[in-house]
């Protein structure tokens, strides 16, 4: 018998370090157009072919092309084009204001603009969102006052939930925001089960859940896809692939191996692979997603493949774990700027109206901040009261807890 | 000696320990390239390589389990998980797997594994970012639990925790992983370069798992405390004049109840002080041990100074922190009893 080898330890290693040159050739595109689209009803081992694929409406030009180009007005365009503007001049604007003390800690969502605010567009407003920390487009896009998502960001006396949350934890029931979690991937099972409920009771509405590349790593995106296989729920499972998690590049996610999408294939749950920085994409693969669901032919995950342009949070500086200016090399471009294009191509917009509504919305969010910033922040301690944090711990507060608060008032 | 904040400290254990032992691997989210969101591993992947010092997945029940497999085959592995907040999906590998391998395989088996993870609050972590969960663990039979107060103990503690053959949580309070916080939030950072126990020798040494330090004699009463409190209650002691006895605890399971013992007969008074929530925390275990070994001692009822039971709130950080107010309040309280 010859002597074994020696087993190797493999661990991944992104492309790119700090001071090397930025290689995005892992990532596997398709040509804008060139994917096939199923109908809803398709039976999922007949569309395999897409967890590795990439649906693409947009050409370099701005023309949407191809099955996958959805019917859609100029105005909803706009609307999205807006509300993705209004969403990064709203985190420039808060991200500076964490560097002046105003609040603690702050999350961009800079460059993956599109999917939150594509999905709030698209979905119902009876739809139940079960976001991670970076999908503050939604609401944006759905005209949740920035007032009150500035207020929470300050933990100041208006903020609905009392300074008791995270800056950037939000909760807009309202407009079918689930609150906010910051432990990873929990919210993903979560929506299946809110999806097999509206499915218990005979509802028509569905469900979306958000995780990140990173976080599917957690038990709780499997549980989720077990479930949704199980139940046949209507939910649409995201997985945003901004390609870093914190530090950790998608090869440790186990990205390297395979697609994202292709971990739903094991379950026969529907795959589809997209551009995530492709407006029109993001809406017709929601749209596939959502009819399919309320069909009754049960979930649907999409992976998107976008690129985290700013840091992972304030507290973050990506220069120390990637090449300072990796986004410039990002194959997909900025979804701003290719939605302009298309609307420009289209004759339905132009430099000029884009840079008036610029300077718009800078204004809007300006005023807002002047708003917010009078009800407090978190340099004047304008918060809410110490004795609050008692209550919400449970309905009816426990005796304990009434004494605690007799106690902390001294 | 050099002087070195905590996180580099521990840095320094794990670098003593990575060179002695082969065995020894560490690893968690962002530990490798990074060196941790704290710092507490950096430079470690590039010295000792990426089969030693690695980052995995955002999985805690990947982390432990897969660190319990590696035990298994004889691997003494140190695994950082981000922030104690989030060990919470690895708990079924440490309560059921972890704590539990020795005993179940009457030693056939055992999980010589060190879970580090940083707790408390005072960064404006909000409710995510905060938590002091170590009654959990401390609950759980067959895990030691640890929490150092300074970056001496820190790393001969982190170097006892990585020796020992059994589980040992290792709850590092990040408060203090750059100066001795004493809870006066409003007054400019102390760095450890101005603290005695930030002197950290550069080599292998050891502080023995189970045994308590008397940070300060006194006669009037025993504080038992531990992590950033036994700062905060040097803080009361200095703005109440109390002779108050501070014992570091330093490892919360196995616990030196000698020294606790020892102490509350002397002083025949005990206050109790800890971050985490009040209910089941380990204070109540505290106070019936003392209360058990030192009944007809005692002069008064020990007093518990803890966090409410409430999640950490954001905002509103310190109303819930129990500063050095609320634990001079307790001292008087006690000593007027
Ligand atoms: C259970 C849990 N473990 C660890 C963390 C710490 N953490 C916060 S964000 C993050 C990275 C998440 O990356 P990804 O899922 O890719 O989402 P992204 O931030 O890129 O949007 C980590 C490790 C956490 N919040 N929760």
């Amino acid at each position: 018998m010859t002597e074994a080898a020696p087993l190797r330890f493999k661990v991944p290693e992104p492309p790119a370090r700090p001071g090397d040159q930025p290689d995005f050739s892992y990532v596997g595109l398709s040509e804008a157009g060139s994917v096939r689209r199923p109908a809803v009803d398709v039976d999922p081992a007949a569309m395999r072919d897409l967890a590795y694929a990439m649906i693409r409406v947009l050409d370099d030009n701005g023309v949407a092309i191809g099955p996958w180009s959805p019917d859609v007005t100029a105005d909803d365009l706009r609307r999205g084009l807006r509300a993705m503007i209004k969403t990064r001049v709203y985190d420039d604007r808060m991200q500076n204001a964490q560097r002046q003390g105003k609040t603690s800690f702050y999350i961009r969502c800079t460059g993956e603009e599109a999917f939150a605010v594509g999905q709030a567009l698209e979905l119902g407003p009876r739809d139940m969102f079960f976001p991670t920390y970076r999908q503050q487009g939604w609401l944006i896009a759905r005209d949740w006052p920035l007032v009150d998502m500035m207020c929470q960001v300050f933990s100041n006396e208006n903020d609905r939930l009392h300074g008791r949350q995270l800056p950037v934890m939000y909760s807009a029931r309202d407009v079918g925001f689930f609150t906010i979690s910051g432990n990873l991937g929990t919210q993903y099972i979560q929506a299946v089960g809110w999806a097999m409920a509206a499915a218990i009771k005979g509802d028509t509405c569905i469900s979306s859940g958000v995780v990140g590349e990173g976080a599917t790593a957690e038990a709780d995106f499997h549980h989720a896809l077990t479930f949704a296989s199980t139940y046949q729920a209507p939910v649409i499972l995201n997985v945003v692939n901004n390609q870093w998690a914190i530090s950790s590049f998608q090869g440790i996610a186990g990205g390297g191996s395979s697609t994202f999408a292709a971990r739903a294939l094991g379950f026969a749950i529907p795959a589809l692979r997209v551009d995530g920085n492709d407006y029109l994409a993001v809406i017709s693969a929601t749209r596939w997603a959502a009819e399919r669901a309320r069909a009754n032919c049960g979930p649907t995950l999409i992976e998107w493949v976008t690129y985290r342009v700013a840091p992972h949070s304030s507290s973050d500086d990506p220069s120390r774990y990637r090449p300072a200016d990796e986004w410039k090399a990002w194959p997909l471009g900025d979804p701003i700027d290719r939605l302009k294009a298309h609307l420009i191509v289209r004759g339905e917009w132009s430099d000029d109206r884009h840079a008036e509504q610029q300077v718009e919305i800078r204004d809007e969010v300006q005023s807002a901040l002047k708003q917010a910033e009078s009800y407090g922040t978190l340099l004047d301690g304008r918060v809410a009261s110490a004795k609050s944090i008692f209550e919400d711990v449970f309905e009816v507060m426990p005796q304990h807890l009434q004494r605690q608060r007799r106690q902390l008032e001294g | 000696m050099p002087s070195m904040p905590m996180n580099v400290a521990l840095r320094s254990a794990m670098d003593v320990m990575l060179g002695r032992d082969e065995n020894v691997v560490a690893f968690g989210e962002d530990v490798g390239y990074f060196g941790g969101v704290f710092r507490a591993t950096e430079g470690l992947q590039a010295k000792y390589g990426s089969h030693r010092v690695f980052d995995t997945p955002i999985a805690e029940g990947g982390i432990i389990g897969a660190a319990v497999g590696m035990c298994a085959y004889g691997l003494r592995p140190v695994v950082e998980i981000q922030f104690a907040d989030y060990v919470y999906p690895g708990l079924d590998q440490l309560i059921s797997e972890a704590a539990r391998l020795r005993y179940r395989s009457s030693a056939e088996f055992t999980a010589p594994l060190t879970v580090r993870m940083p707790c408390g609050g005072g960064i404006h972590g909000g409710q995510t970012h905060s938590q002091s969960p170590e009654s959990l663990f401390t609950h759980v039979c067959g895990l030691k639990t640890v929490m150092p107060s300074n970056p001496y103990d820190a790393k001969g503690l982190l170097i006892a925790a990585i020796e020992d053959n059994d589980p040992v949580i290792f709850l590092e309070p990040k408060r203090i992983y750059n100066g001795p916080f004493d809870g006066h939030y409003d007054r400019p950072i102390v760095p450890w370069s101005s603290h005695p126990l930030g002197e950290v020798p550069d080599g292998y040494y050891r502080v023995p798992l189970g045994s308590a330090a008397v940070r300060r004699a006194g006669e009037d009463l025993t504080v038992l405390t531990y992590g950033t409190m036994v700062h905060v209650t040097e803080a009361a002691v200095a703005e109440t004049g109390v002779d108050a006895e501070i014992i570091d605890l330093r490892t919360l399971l196995p616990l030196d109840t000698d020294t606790i013992e020892a102490s509350v007969k002397k002083t025949g008074r005990c206050v109790i002080v800890h971050e985490a929530t009040r209910t089941s925390g380990f204070g109540a275990e505290l106070a019936a041990s003392v209360q058990e070994s030192c009944f007809y001692q005692l002069e008064a009822p020990i007093e518990r100074v803890t966090g409410w039971d409430t999640p950490y709130p954001h905002a509103q950080e310190w109303d819930y922190f129990p500063g050095p107010a609320r634990v001079g309040a307790a001292f008087t309280r006690v000593m007027e009893a």
